[in-house]
């Protein structure tokens, strides 16, 4: 039994199940999308217990080399509190889970984000100004720092945009107007690149099964 | 008195990870947290599974809408399970053949579905209505055109202007939304670990 | 005619979804081929900062995508393993998406094989760990206490690629496939600004735009957006290189560039209707 040839033919099915919907909703559609919904769960589950809860907690409180590690039960235990979310009567142990969660994102992403995404930007921005070149370079740095300034403006809520706040905050607009068309432009090409993956393994994986070459 | 705990838990979870940037004493506190983290974290996915097979047993038992798929969810998460643990992941192996022949084509059909949607979707509702919308427009017409190599054999010069939008009005726009963002989240992660913003925990009281 | 452009704002959406399988099927059925020039920008900022690394160096390439965006990002995965592998570049690879390691292991293993590398020796896939960016900080201070073994089990201390790799600074360089979060954000927030280690990147299209500014900041060396990033990659990569193994994202650039001219016109056409109506309507003064 040619394995490989029962394989493209499973994803070509499938596929060709799933393009079904482009016509009208229908019991093909249905059963791919059911199929593929329980299958990843089951991956990601899988992967969750070989990659992560054996190898990082299973292996630390219970070590190889013999006795137990009863700091991991804490992790462990809540763990199973989150899970417990699905128990009415229990659900609100899944608090202790969340805490530790959100507290942990928290603390590391503000301090992270706060140096990466605002104060290097900041830096970056200020040195474009003085950044040297010819009169192209100097009109487009100048446009950069500007485009930066009034979207800042016209995300700042906290005053009436008018008068000069105003004007700054119509130049930000216009920048973000041509950037939001520049990240649909990029959207647009995202899209079809995934539609062109798919079609080249139509073509070129599935067709030539059934004698059929390009 | 119920939100106490967790609110100290955030507290205390939130000013270890701070700190641990500037005072190497509790560092080894904050990578035992980390090390929690990643295993309380990951427990989420079996919320998420008793959840769904929950909702799916649930409509087979009371025959709700399209309840005839659910058993083929069901079916498809015990698949992977059962191979995955009974032959393991390595490649090769049954539960990566239905990965690679299956789930693969099935995620990315999913996925290429919405080029269809996005062409609908820009011939209906893309309109030239005013000016700044104009600008939009072809501001997305120069980079689709000059991120193919169409665009430069209809005219060499359109890959550079949409380089050139890409590192100057895009780089501004991405920028000023970068720095508001990040402001916002440093304004969120400090209500949360001071314990103002509480809609995490399920409640306000 | 006005009455059949005034209709045309009414058109069925399925002719408009046989027009777009049209457009990309045949230009891939005839194989049609356009040029891809290659201009100063991220995707050449990326080769030359990859090709800059000596050999024996060793590069941290993290898989963060799964099967939805494949066919813009493991063209690149492809791509790039290929010119790391062919610089005696060493490569240890992981995941923040579960997804991604089976992806990974397929590039790498079809690159390895085809050029006759070695698993453990020259690469290993250390496989998924939960945690974005919590996970990356832990790595900056001891990489072995997070990945204690590979993805199918193989302790890290009888991984010979991993004999001199304790903790991220131990790398020449970090390279995310990112399809969104956690992915390339993470790396540069997490390990780049904090453990000052060059980052590079391909990410989908979606994306690209917002990581500019890490590029203009140099908080990113080089970033591969999209098809068009793996497109450039593989024609770089080819470069010199005896009978090179077919990549899959140049071909599908000249369905590419249909499709965005067919889009383009869906756009005009739709704005005429538009205009018609508004003006059939006595909207336009």
């Amino acid at each position: 039994m040619n394995w490989t040839v029962i394989g493209i033919w499973l994803g070509a099915l499938l596929s060709l199940s799933l393009y079904s919907f482009l016509y009208k909703d229908n019991p093909f559609y249905k059963f791919a999308e059911h199929l593929f919904v329980g299958m990843s769960a089951g991956y990601w589950v899988i992967y969750t217990i070989m990659n992560v809860l054996i190898p990082n907690w299973w292996n630390n409180l219970v070590p190889a080399e013999g006795g137990m590690q009863p700091i991991w039960l804490i992790p462990g235990v809540l763990g199973l509190f989150m899970v417990l979310r699905v128990v009415p009567k229990l659900s609100g142990l899944s608090r202790f889970s969340l805490a530790l969660i959100v507290g942990t994102g928290a603390g590391l992403s503000m301090t992270a984000m706060f140096q990466t995404n605002a104060l290097a930007q900041v830096n970056g921005t200020i040195i474009a100004l003085g950044q040297g070149g010819g009169w192209f370079d100097w009109v487009s740095n100048l446009i950069l720092v500007a485009g930066v300034v009034c979207g800042l403006v016209y995300f700042f809520f906290s005053k009436a945009h008018t008068g000069v706040i105003g004007g700054a905050a119509n130049v930000g607009i216009t920048l973000l107007m041509v950037a939001f068309g520049a990240s649909f432009g990029y959207t647009v090409m995202a899209r079809i690149s995934l539609l062109i993956g798919q079609t080249q393994f139509l073509l070129f994986d599935w067709l030539p099964t059934m004698g059929i070459h390009l | 008195m119920r939100l106490a705990i967790p609110l100290a838990i955030t507290f205390v979870a939130g000013m270890i990870m701070i700190l641990q940037f500037f005072v190497p004493a509790t560092q080894s506190m904050g990578e035992s947290l980390q090390e929690w983290y990643m295993i309380v974290a990951s427990f989420a996915i079996f919320l998420g599974s008793v959840n769904l097979l929950y909702v799916h047993t649930h409509r087979i038992r009371f025959k709700g809408r399209n309840w005839k798929y659910s058993p083929v969810t069901i079916i498809g998460f015990a698949a992977m399970i059962i191979t995955g643990l009974v032959f393991g992941i390595e490649q090769g192996k049954p539960f990566d053949y239905m990965f690679t022949q299956m789930m693969v084509p099935m995620g990315a059909t999913m996925f290429s579905l919405l080029a269809f949607f996005v062409a609908s979707a820009a011939f209906r509702a893309f309109r030239a209505s005013n000016w700044r919308a104009t600008l939009l427009l072809i501001s997305a017409f120069v980079v689709m055109l000059g991120r193919v190599p169409i665009g430069a054999m209809i005219w060499g010069r359109i890959p550079l202007i949409s380089e050139w939008i890409m590192q100057v009005p895009n780089l501004a726009g991405q920028r000023a939304v970068m720095i508001g963002a990040a402001m916002g989240m440093v304004a969120t992660s400090l209500r949360m670990i001071f314990g103002i913003e509480r809609s995490y925990l399920g409640g306000a009281d | 005619m006005s009455t059949f452009i005034e209709k045309l704002g009414n058109i069925d959406r399925r002719v408009i979804f046989v027009v777009m399988a049209l457009a990309v099927i045949i230009p891939l059925a005839v194989r049609l081929s356009l040029p891809i020039p290659i201009d100063e920008g991220p995707s050449k900022d990326m080769y030359d900062a990859v090709d800059a690394l000596p050999p024996g160096s060793t590069v941290l390439l993290s898989f963060d995508y799964d099967p939805s965006t494949m066919p813009e990002l493991q063209p690149m995965a492809i791509a790039l393993v290929q010119q790391l592998m062919t610089k005696d570049i060493k490569i240890v690879s992981l995941a923040l998406w579960p997804m991604g390691v089976s992806l990974g292991n397929e590039a790498l293993s079809y690159v390895s094989d085809s050029l006759g590398r070695e698993e453990y020796v020259d690469w290993v896939n250390l496989g998924y760990k939960t945690g974005g960016g919590v996970l990356i900080v832990r790595m900056g201070s001891d990489i072995k206490s997070v990945f204690p073994e590979d993805y199918n089990g193989v302790p890290v201390d009888d991984i010979p690629v991993m004999d001199q790799i304790n903790i991220l600074g131990d790398f020449d360089m970090i390279i995310s496939l990112s399809a969104g979060d956690p992915g390339i954000p993470a790396w540069v927030m997490m390990a780049g600004d904090r453990y000052d280690i060059s980052i590079g990147g391909g990410c989908t299209a979606v994306s690209a735009p917002q990581f500019y500014p890490y590029l203009g900041t140099g908080q990113m060396v080089g970033l591969l957006g999209g098809l068009k990033g793996a497109a450039d990659y593989e024609t770089m990569v080819r470069i010199g290189v005896d009978d090179p193994p077919a990549g899959t994202a140049t071909p599908g650039m000249a369905a590419q560039s249909v499709a965005h001219l067919v889009i383009m016109l869906f756009i005009v056409l739709g704005n005429i209707s538009y205009l018609a109506n508004k003006k059939r309507k006595g909207g336009v003064k």
